[in-house]
């Protein structure tokens, strides 16, 4: 099966979007609940998006020092918390899983 | 003030925004060479994986969608987490309108098609600058597309790097992690307040347990019940 008219729809719900309030202008107002509810969509998405990737692993929640996703999440979480840089999260991520997986291994 | 300054030319505002994109595009170029290889590893074909980059053009809703479409979900549960996913972007809209309304149409559709999370970061800061000035450079929406298509090249040709580049990096390398790692760096600075925190916790927790939820649903479901959590959490507080 093709993706690409699904991707299509998805490429113009996206465009629509971020030309909803550009087009709109002084014509409509924005509702004021919605402000605040946009508000809160960045964070809620990119968590439901990261805890799955950290804390399941083959199919089955795993909350042990044996998960190393979870362990090199965490300590990304921190490098985030104290650097506010993507580079070094990312970079101390990475580091921390292949050690982790490396020990796990060994 | 003694004498106004002279007026940019659209080309000086166009290259402005080049040259003030560029550091981002640190952060970008592995991104998109990451994301061309998860879209491969997906199952899509090279010319699918290149062209998702042009018509959706974001970033983390091209992640999902890779991960969607390798898990088989339906294609209308694809378009709806695109959806959400995006959502954030009609805040940026909003953001600029004031800014671009006295343009056309045609520069009004080429400026939204352009603004990703990256460009609009540079052109945000743009207008920030100009609030002290009486009346901003008209040419400055050269800027804003100098910005915009520079950011639009470099996804385009990372992409391609990382879909060229795809069959040569070993699974063990663990790089889709680097997709958790991109919105924990992402999520975590930005979480200043109890309301964004208790949005972000009972989103979180929802999508692992909704994960058996068919259809891929989970992640929609957790989103939109952790911007609800956060509005009664901010409206309890008030």
């Amino acid at each position: 099966m093709s993706w690409l008219p699904a991707l299509a729809l998805a490429g113009l719900v996206t465009f629509a979007t971020r030309l909803s309030f550009i087009a709109l202008l002084g014509r409509v107002q924005v509702p004021p609940l919605l402000t605040r509810a946009l508000r809160f969509v960045p964070a809620a998405v990119l968590s439901a998006i990261i805890f799955p990737e950290l804390v399941v692993q083959r199919g089955a929640v795993d909350l042990s020092a044996g998960n190393p996703r979870l362990l090199a999440g965490l300590l990304a979480a921190l490098v985030a918390l104290r650097t506010r840089s993507v580079g070094l999260t990312i970079g101390s991520g990475m580091l921390a899983l292949w050690a982790l997986q490396a020990l796990l291994a060994g | 003030m003694s004498s106004a300054p002279p007026v940019a030319t659209p080309r000086r505002e166009f290259l402005d925004g080049c040259r003030d994109e560029l550091p981002i595009l640190l952060g970008v170029a592995p991104f998109g060479m990451i994301y061309g290889l998860l879209a491969l590893r997906a199952g899509l074909d090279p010319f699918t994986s290149q062209a998702m980059s042009s018509v959706v053009f974001a970033g983390s809703a091209q992640f999902i969608s890779a991960q969607l479409i390798r898990d088989g979900a339906p294609a209308a549960v694809l378009i709806m987490t695109v959806f959400v996913v995006n959502l954030r972007h009609a805040l940026y809209s909003a953001s600029m309108a004031a800014h671009l309304k006295h343009l056309g149409i045609r520069w009004k559709g080429l400026l939204a098609y352009l603004l990703t999370d990256e460009a609009y970061a540079v052109m945000a800061a743009r207008c920030t600058r100009d609030a002290g000035l009486a009346e901003p450079s008209p040419h400055r929406h050269w800027y804003f597309f100098g910005a915009g298509v520079t950011l639009w090249g470099s996804w385009q040709l990372s992409t391609a790097a990382g879909i060229f580049l795809g069959a040569q990096v070993p699974d063990r390398w663990s790089l889709d992690f680097t997709l958790a790692l991109t919105f924990i760096a992402l999520v975590f600075p930005a979480l200043k307040d109890r309301a964004a925190a208790a949005a972000a916790v009972a989103a979180g927790v929802l999508s692992v347990a909704a994960l058996g939820l068919p259809y891929k649903l989970g992640l929609v479901l957790a989103a939109v019940a952790g911007v609800a959590v956060g509005l009664g959490v901010e409206a309890r507080r008030s």
